[in-house]
């Protein structure tokens, strides 16, 4: 079975590449890239105008399988996933059971497996039940499939747990991925703390309830030696104190979501429950800190955060709403946007949702050097559209993006050479 | 002028000239109440349904006499505790209560926002009687029309506000209303109980009482909610009062002639000394029956009656 994609510009970041090739696909593998490559007995996919890249891949997601399937599971989730181009992604453990045992990380690897429209990689809980107690048995979970340990939703308020969970994650070679919350300064706060909040009469959350728990993660990573990662920075200060702690060798990495910058805490107004979420969206002073650590290198990857929820859960007191938004399906076009704005090269964009997480993670993907699966997107560079929540393929429909138009999407999505999606 | 607005959801959405306009109904409204049979037909088949998810006795009965003067039919419905866990959302609550046809739901509930909510979803007028910790537009329009019958005016004067401002949909109705006639608004409080930004809102902000109310024409004091003590926002609440509670003494550093104001209920000898809320400056009680005289206008206004027909 052989595929050509022809006439396409590639944009292989990981090998420095962008230029017009064709890319020749056996048996689900890059098997040559040259300018003009003879079809021969391949079928060939018409490229032209197009932009192609490894397969995108989200470090931050919720599929919410096992156990909270009425929001999502591991086939709309992966659905999803491929319409917005993605191919892989690593899913967070804090489903129902938590993915702190090898039963449920094989659940989610086999279901993916059978039945997904993506890779998709686990993240294995830090404590067992999250509840940062008891260490997870990382290294059979990482033996099974995890690729990274988090309990995300909540950090592990305990310094001594965390420092240990450092230590033991490095044992296995596997990055602790931090939810950098404080959560008695957060104190019951539902959005940012600024004029905002005070105009809304909500309770907020000061930017120091995140800066000084990733300052002391940090420490923590810097005392033990192991790799940190810091999940969805969304303040000033955390930006800043990753990059003195990448400045003088920390093994510290980070992600941003597009919604942090793309949205300041003003989306809030209305009393917008898809614009909560945690961390909250902040000021743009902040926007502006995390566009900057992007084109800097400081932050390592873009990650949704996808995080779907019911309307039911969504429709109610902004104070009691649920946090999160879905993003798989807008990850492509907002991570464009930085290019349009000229804050991002496209290099370094397709990047930040390519090679870079890969190699956070310590995962085989995210480059189409020949011998490399054929994990593959396509896209139109230039395609407006306007995005109309109803049409997601997620189950859920929590976006503050709603209505927007958005300017370029993932038009065919390929998982080891085949076509998972096709717009 | 037309008065436009369907909801009364707060006073950021107002015009001044809206707000006056409410006052200057208030005022052809508050004659009804001293007259000895106390009703007029004006929203004589009306339904009126004050829907408070938190305890009120003062709001409640301003807005329940209010609408039995102009002849509505009024009913009270007292939601126990908030929807946060158990029982039915607010939306299905409120439109099972829609379901029953009343033209006008007033509002109290422990959510900020929790009226702009349902306002988005009904097809009745709501009227916001308070919303967690962002808007009173009723207290504020009572306490506009209170001081502009002691004063005058409104324009020009300055009005100090004192007591915990993170917590008080007072303070942000009236920064917003004052501000929109004319006034000089400053605030003051512990610094756990002042909120980042709240000067953009358009007030002063003092850190001590004195400050804040030297020279004022006109000094609010807010009640202070003694479940804050110990949630290290005060310490105690005699410290509190020693710092922030209105004495005789400290009364005299605001004008001669400036009025004591409070939205109740009070804390005596708390946020105010006895002697002050028996004083000859203090105009509660005033602002309580004001508070009927508004209410009967806000009913009136948002039910689009063209005339005022008081007989």
């Amino acid at each position: 079975m052989k595929t050509l994609i022809k006439s396409g510009r590639l944009v292989d970041p990981a090998n420095h590449i962008d230029e017009k090739l064709d890319i020749l696909i056996v048996a689900g593998k890059v098997a040559e890239l040259a300018p003009n490559i003879d079809a021969g007995t391949a079928e060939v996919i018409n490229a032209a105008g197009l932009i192609v890249t490894p397969g995108l891949i989200d470090m931050h997601v919720h599929l919410r399988d096992p156990g909270l399937e009425y929001k999502e599971d591991i086939i709309s989730g992966t659905r999803a996933a491929a319409a917005g181009g993605v191919t892989s992604l690593a899913c967070m453990p804090n489903s129902s059971p938590v993915n702190d045992n090898l039963a449920v990380t094989r659940y989610i690897i086999s279901k993916a497996r059978e039945q997904g429209s993506a890779n998709v990689y686990p993240i294995g809980c830090i404590t067992k039940g999250q509840k940062g107690e008891v260490l997870a048995e990382m290294g059979e979970l990482k033996e099974g499939g995890c690729v990274g340990f988090s309990d995300d939703g909540l950090p592990v308020r305990d310094g001594e747990m965390m420092r240990r969970a450092l230590e033991y994650a490095n044992t296995f070679g596997a990055p602790v991925i931090s939810h950098a919350e404080e959560l008695s300064l957060v104190a019951g706060g539902c959005m940012n703390e600024g004029p905002v909040s005070t105009e809304l009469g909500l309770k907020g959350i000061p930017w120091v309830a995140e800066d000084a728990m990733t300052a002391r993660d940090i420490m923590l990573a810097e005392l033990t030696g192991a790799h940190l990662h810091v999940a969805h920075v969304s303040t000033r200060g955390s930006v800043e104190l990753v990059r003195q702690a990448k400045g003088r060798g920390v093994r510290v990495t980070c992600e941003a979501t597009p919604h942090h910058f793309m949205l300041t805490d003003d989306a809030v107004r209305g009393y917008n429950t898809n614009a909560k979420m945690n961390p909250p969206l902040r000021s743009q002073a902040d926007v502006d800190a995390i566009r900057a650590g992007l084109a800097d290198g400081t932050i390592d990857a873009i990650a949704t955060d996808h995080a779907p929820h019911h309307s039911d859960e969504k429709n109610v007191e902004f104070a009691i709403a649920l946090n999160g938004i879905v993003g798989l399906e807008t990850l492509l076009p907002l991570t464009l946007q930085l290019v349009a704005e000229k804050v991002l090269s496209l290099t370094q964009a397709i990047a930040l949702v390519t090679c870079r997480p890969a190699r956070i993670l310590g995962i085989e993907r995210g480059s189409l050097a020949p011998g490399a699966v054929a994990d593959i997107t396509l896209i139109n560079p230039n395609k407006e559209w306007t995005l109309d929540a109803a049409q997601l393929q997620s189950k859920s429909r929590n976006t503050p993006f709603d209505g927007r138009t958005m300017k370029g999407h993932a038009v065919r999505t390929l998982l080891a050479g085949t076509t998972v999606f096709e717009r | 002028m037309d008065f436009q607005q369907k909801h009364i959801l707060g006073i950021e959405n107002l015009t001044a000239e809206e707000i006056t306009f409410i006052l200057d109904s208030a005022e052809s409204f508050k004659e009804i109440s001293t007259r000895s049979i106390k009703k007029v037909p004006t929203l004589r088949g009306k339904t009126i349904i004050n829907l408070f998810f938190e305890a009120s006795t003062r709001t409640r009965t301003s807005f329940e006499i209010a609408g039995k003067r102009l002849s509505a039919d009024t009913v009270n419905i007292s939601a126990s505790g908030s929807s946060v866990v158990k029982g039915e959302t607010l939306e299905d609550t409120a439109r099972n209560i829609e379901a029953m046809r009343p033209d006008i739901i007033v509002m109290r509930h422990n959510a900020s926002g929790a009226c702009h909510y349902l306002a988005e979803r009904l097809d009745c007028s709501v009227i916001n009687a308070g919303d967690g910790m962002h808007e009173h537009p009723s207290q504020a329009l009572l306490d506009a029309f209170t001081i502009r019958q002691h004063k005058g005016r409104i324009e020009g004067l300055t009005v100090a506000i004192v007591g915990d401002i993170t917590h008080s949909r007072v303070v942000r109705s009236n920064i917003y209303c004052l501000n929109k006639l004319g006034a000089r608004v400053r605030i003051a409080g512990p610094g756990t109980m002042l909120p980042p930004g709240i000067e953009r809102l358009g007030c002063q902000v003092f850190s001590n009482l004195e400050d804040a109310i030297r020279d004022a024409d006109c000094v609010m004091m807010l009640r202070i909610q003694r479940e804050r003590q110990g949630a290290s926002l005060i310490p105690s609440v005699r410290e509190y009062a020693r710092f922030f509670g209105l004495s005789e003494e400290k009364l005299r550093l605001a004008k001669a002639d400036a009025i004591v104001m409070h939205p109740g209920p009070v804390n005596r000898g708390v946020e105010m000394a006895s002697s002050v809320v028996d004083g000859p400056q203090n105009v509660i009680l005033e602002q309580v029956e004001n508070g009927v005289a508004v209410r009967m206008a806000l009913l009136y206004l948002v039910s689009g009656g063209e005339t005022l027909s008081h007989d």
